[in-house]
């Protein structure tokens, strides 16, 4: 018997009777995640209610040696949740319950498997949210985006999921239950464990931290007719000391992708557009808005559109959210990359892509966080062309390694999972991953935990070596004093 | 001179010479450069990464425990270490390594200060949104201690802030986390387990920070309140509370909102800052919820951003001067809306105890820091034999006239950490006489204490790198 045999045995001692899928069928529906180049059909599923459950299956798969992914919405874009085909696959899809809102406290408590946009929702009408929101809100799991750091539109001003969250209760691939909290004094483990792509262990509660709705919100949209224009109005506003709630640009080609899928109607002829919106008490955003309006006019925008209401402000957006998608209209095969530049290497790194597209044949739709420097091109190809699927991968590749030249890195925001790995080394050098490792290590000696992500070779951690028990030689030899 | 000596001394010339050897600047030690009473017998002076993983180095084939230390402003805080051969001194290393305006984004040495930091990015209109309460903390003491003040309300703390580090491991190897973007989520994030570990896992070469614009403007506003009272006196807390909840939560965006509490028997003050675009007109709408008796200011008051200092031992005398070996720090960590009643409850525990203690801090984050005297050094109250009892827990460790007494100031720690942790929240002895911390324990409730010294094992597996200092012996 393999010991993944062996294992769901016991797992069917352990859960119950519909929390285990082991039919090929019912299997198949989790081989890949947002990123479905790779694919891969799970040994089991487990879907426990418990983070008990979650502790007993985790316990197990350490005593007998099998591998375990957690899964969320399976919205991730970088393969991070891809099953192990000789593992188990743990899904949060149960655990959606919302366990505590404390409004005076500002804080909620969560299981993992509840839904970005769901807390949000759990505490609107007290004129509360929860910040981060990544464009995937309405369905991907508070869970994952401890796991990925997961940022959106508005990090810029409000920064990322790390930020946000309190305390993280874990189960450690040893299958203990930790709470991880800020509030702990020492290494702060819990800005650690966020972002490490489910390597370290499984969140299976999760406290929040609730902001407060601002007292005022304005959008606008500023066209301009290319998209140096546009780059230049960015680094005008923060020159200003300006901090937008968010600032995003998008080229000729995604605002084409855009009107063809949604019909955003954005200014004919717009070469980029930016969209720009600020957030805050009333008197400030009113007096900084005009500002940003200014400083749009004098970088070259052509026209201007200022939200009046949330509908307006939902037109503006409508353009720009969809734009992932709208590329389907334009071309029928795309890669979503995700890069970060300096701010201030924009220009360089756009004129570098542009000469990508030419050298390579291959189109690329640009749309980014503009105000921290985050690429997310669309490389267009057509699957149906011989050769072009390739060629759109190593110009995908390629933009990395511009990215890393201007010092900056391969991921802002979807991780590295199992898509980007081969890129770590490109990024660190080989004791900069080691150190990693050893973090890695200190979790997860046996590295069960999600294999294969995120570093390009694991290096077997072995026993620590040469720790010292006891009292020192000096201090036994009664040459120095313990205090 | 005994085998054993003999060796030692041997054992000493050896790890002198290859010390020497690396070409780094190296004095021995002086009585001055104690860390917690434990002596070096080396202070080495690295310019380079480079240098910091040659000693580094040999104090790996040597066995030599080695503490690093910025300022020094306060290394004799917290635990002291359980042995030390080298102090690392960061001093040379204090440059600006790299300040791009258009990013936001600084890279700055370990040895260089926040006001030199400061003064380099005002320069730009820019600023490190960490307040330090200390003067003289260095990039990398600010790092190890994970120190920050009032505006950690709206820019959170060392950690939210950091966003790049360069550390030399226990064995001399250089390594790197982050980058110098902001956003970036490629690989485990170093530079979170560096913060807070006080010089236990390696050494902190440079840090890179994301960076805010310098607010145009400023204002301050501040408001009297009842000190919060004693069992039974609900209403003042009440009062307290509404209004911390009400200035916390308004739409004015504070960046801060302090208390201030430094006399039992006096009043406690609340100060709110506004910064940022129509500041004045947000300090008025904050006025409005504190009422009329409340004052706008164009200048934070003289306490804002300091740690407190002990209050005298008798009332109505002045405080102390600060640096008396027997002061104790402590740091609340609870939630907002608890503030009140653990106020109350610091009142209620000094009362029963006869201990005097001084509470202020970011009232609106839940942190909030209280100093107080333990009586002399060990223990013991000038005058009398009151620090003999050492070991008595059980007796009635009133204070004396001195002040408290290492008894009355454990307990004083023991019912407030008791208080906090009952809803969550933390008590932590920042600094204390070895006495008091060794009978209240210094860090209280730690959930994952079990990582954290395996973190420790596997960075530092020989244990070197300034033993015992942080949690858990760690
Ligand atoms: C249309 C679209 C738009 C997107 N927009 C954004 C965006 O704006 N910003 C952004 O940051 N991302 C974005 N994403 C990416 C994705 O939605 C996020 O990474 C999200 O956090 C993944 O959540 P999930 O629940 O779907 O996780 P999954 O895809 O299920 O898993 C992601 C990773 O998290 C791990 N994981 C899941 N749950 C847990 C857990 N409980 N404990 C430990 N590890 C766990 C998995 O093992 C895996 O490594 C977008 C994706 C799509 C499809
Ligand atoms: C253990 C301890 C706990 C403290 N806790 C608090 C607190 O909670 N609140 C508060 O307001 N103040 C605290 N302080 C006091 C004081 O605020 C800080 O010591 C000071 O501000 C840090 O600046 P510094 O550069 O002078 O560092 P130092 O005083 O020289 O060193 C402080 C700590 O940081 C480590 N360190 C310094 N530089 C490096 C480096 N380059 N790499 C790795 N480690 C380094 C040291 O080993 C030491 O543990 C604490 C101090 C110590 C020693």
């Amino acid at each position: 018997m393999s010991a993944l045999e062996s294992l769901t045995a016991r797992l069917r001692d352990a859960l119950p009777p519909d929390a285990l899928i082991t039919d090929p069928v019912r299997l198949r529906t989790y081989e890949c995640d947002g990123l479905t180049v790779h694919r891969a059909t799970p040994g089991v599923v487990v879907l426990p209610d418990s983070a008990e459950q979650v502790a007993a299956v985790v316990g197990l798969c350490a005593e007998h040696g099998v591998p375990f992914v957690a899964r969320g919405s399976g919205t991730g874009l970088s393969g991070g949740a891809l099953p192990r085909t000789d593992g188990v696959l743990i899904v949060t899809s149960r655990m959606r319950r919302i366990l505590e809102v404390d409004v005076p406290g500002r804080r909620a408590v969560v299981e993992p498997g509840v839904t970005n946009l769901a807390i949000t929702e759990a505490v609107r009408d007290q004129g509360l949210y929860y910040a981060p929101d990544p464009s995937s809100q309405q369905i991907c799991s508070i869970g994952g985006n401890v796991a990925e750091n997961s940022g959106g539109a508005h990090c810029l001003k409000y920064g990322f999921t790390v930020n946000h969250v309190l305390a993280v209760e874990i189960v450690t691939p040893d299958g203990e239950i930790v709470e991880l909290s800020e509030q702990d004094a020492g290494y702060d483990l819990l800005g650690a464990f966020i972002g490490s792509e489910g390597t370290l262990g499984i969140a299976t509660k999760i406290t929040v931290r609730l902001s407060r709705a601002p007292e005022a919100v304005t959008t606008l949209l500023a066209a301009f007719t290319g998209i140096e224009a546009g780059g230049r109005a960015v680094s005008a506003v923060i020159a200003a000391g300006v901090v937008p709630a968010a600032i995003e640009m998008m080229d000729a080609l995604a605002i084409e992708a855009a009107e063809a899928a949604v019909r955003c109607e954005y200014p004919e002829g717009a070469g980029a557009v930016l969209v720009v919106e600020l957030d805050g008490p009333k008197a400030a955003v009113d007096r900084e808005f005009a500002e940003v309006e200014r400083l749009c006019r004098e970088s070259g925008a052509f026209e201007i559109r200022i939200a009046a209401s949330a509908e307006e402000r939902a037109a503006i957006w409508k353009g720009r959210k969809s734009a992932f998608a709208a590329v389907g209209r334009i071309s029928p095969a795309y890669i979503v990359q995700d890069g970060v530049v300096p701010r201030t290497a924009l220009p360089g790194v756009l004129a570098g892509i542009d000469r990508l597209q030419e050298e390579y044949g291959i189109r690329v739709a640009n749309v980014f966080h503009a105000g921290d420097g985050n690429l997310h091109p669309l490389v267009l190809f057509d699957d149906a062309v011989p050769g072009e699927e390739e060629r759109a991968e190593a110009v995908s590749g390629l933009i990395l390694d511009l990215c890393i030249e201007h010092g900056g890195s391969i991921t802002g925001e979807h991780g590295v999972g199992v898509d980007k790995s081969r890129y770590m080394p490109r990024m660190f050098s080989a004791d900069d991953l080691d150190a990693m490792q050893l973090v890695r290590c200190a979790f997860d000696p046996r590295g069960l935990s999600n294999p294969g992500k995120v570093f390009p070779t694991p290096r077997l951690c072995g026993e620590v070596p040469g720790v010292r028990r006891g009292v020192h030689p000096l201090v036994e030899a009664g040459l120095a004093e313990q205090f | 001179m005994g085998t054993r000596a003999v060796e030692d001394a041997g054992r000493d010339e050896r790890a002198g010479k290859a010390l020497a050897a690396t070409g780094v600047t190296v004095r021995p030690a002086v009585p001055g450069d104690a860390v917690g009473r434990v002596r070096p017998r080396w202070v080495v002076l690295p310019e380079t990464a480079g240098e910091i993983a040659a000693v580094m180095r040999v104090s790996a084939e040597h066995d030599l425990a080695v503490v690093p230390a910025g300022g020094g402003t306060k290394l004799h805080w917290g635990a002291p270490p359980s042995r030390c051969d080298i102090l690392l001194d960061t001093c040379c290393l204090n440059a600006v390594i790299e300040h791009v305006a258009g990013d936001l984004v600084v890279r700055a040495q370990a040895g260089l200060t926040l006001e030199a930091l400061r003064e380099a990015l005002a320069a730009a209109g820019q600023e490190l949104a960490l307040d330090v309460p200390v003067p003289g903390t260095t990039v990398g003491g600010l790092v190890a201690t994970a120190l920050a003040g009032p505006r950690r309300f709206r820019y959170g703390t060392a950690r939210d802030l950091l966003i790049g580090i360069t550390v030399v491991l226990p064995d001399g190897t250089v390594a790197r986390s982050g980058g110098k973007v902001v956003k970036n989520v490629a690989g485990y994030d170093v530079g979170k387990l560096f913060t807070g570990s006080y010089g236990t896992l390696g050494v902190v070469v440079d840090a890179t920070f994301r960076l805010h614009p310098l607010p145009a403007d400023r204002a301050w506003v501040t408001a009297g309140f009842e000190p919060p009272g004693p069992l039974g006196d609900a209403d003042r807390a009440a009062g307290l509370g509404a209004a911390l909840a009400a200035v916390s939560g308004s739409q004015a965006e504070p960046s801060a909102v302090e208390l201030d509490w430094p006399d039992p028997d006096g009043p406690c003050v609340m100060a709110v800052l506004l910064e940022g675009t129509a500041a004045d007109t947000r300090a008025a709408a904050v006025r409005g919820l504190l009422g009329p008796d409340s004052d706008l200011r164009p200048t934070p008051p003289p306490w804002w951003g300091r740690l407190p200092e002990p209050p005298a031992a008798q009332k109505g005398e002045a405080p102390e001067s600060r640096g008396r070996e027997d002061e104790v720090l402590l740091e609340l960590r609870i939630t907002p809306p608890r503030v009140p009643g653990v106020l109350a409850e610091v009142r209620r525990a000094a009362g029963d105890l006869g201990v005097r203690a001084a509470v202020r801090g970011a009232a609106a984050s839940g942190v909030l820091h209280i100093a107080l005297h333990a009586g002399t050094d060990a223990g013991t109250v000038p005058g009398t034999d009151a620090g003999t009892d050492a070991g008595t827990d059980a007796g009635t460790d009133r204070g004396t006239d001195g002040g408290t007494d290492a008894g009355a100031a454990a307990r004083f720690v023991a019912r407030l950490r008791a208080e906090a942790e009952d809803g969550g929240g933390r008590l932590l002895v920042v600094a204390a006489p070895e006495e008091v911390a060794r009978r209240a324990g210094r860090w209280g409730r730690v959930g994952a204490l079990t990582l954290m010294r395996r973190i420790k094992e596997r960075f530092d597996p020989d244990g070197r790198m300034s033993p015992g200092r942080s949690v858990g012996g760690t």
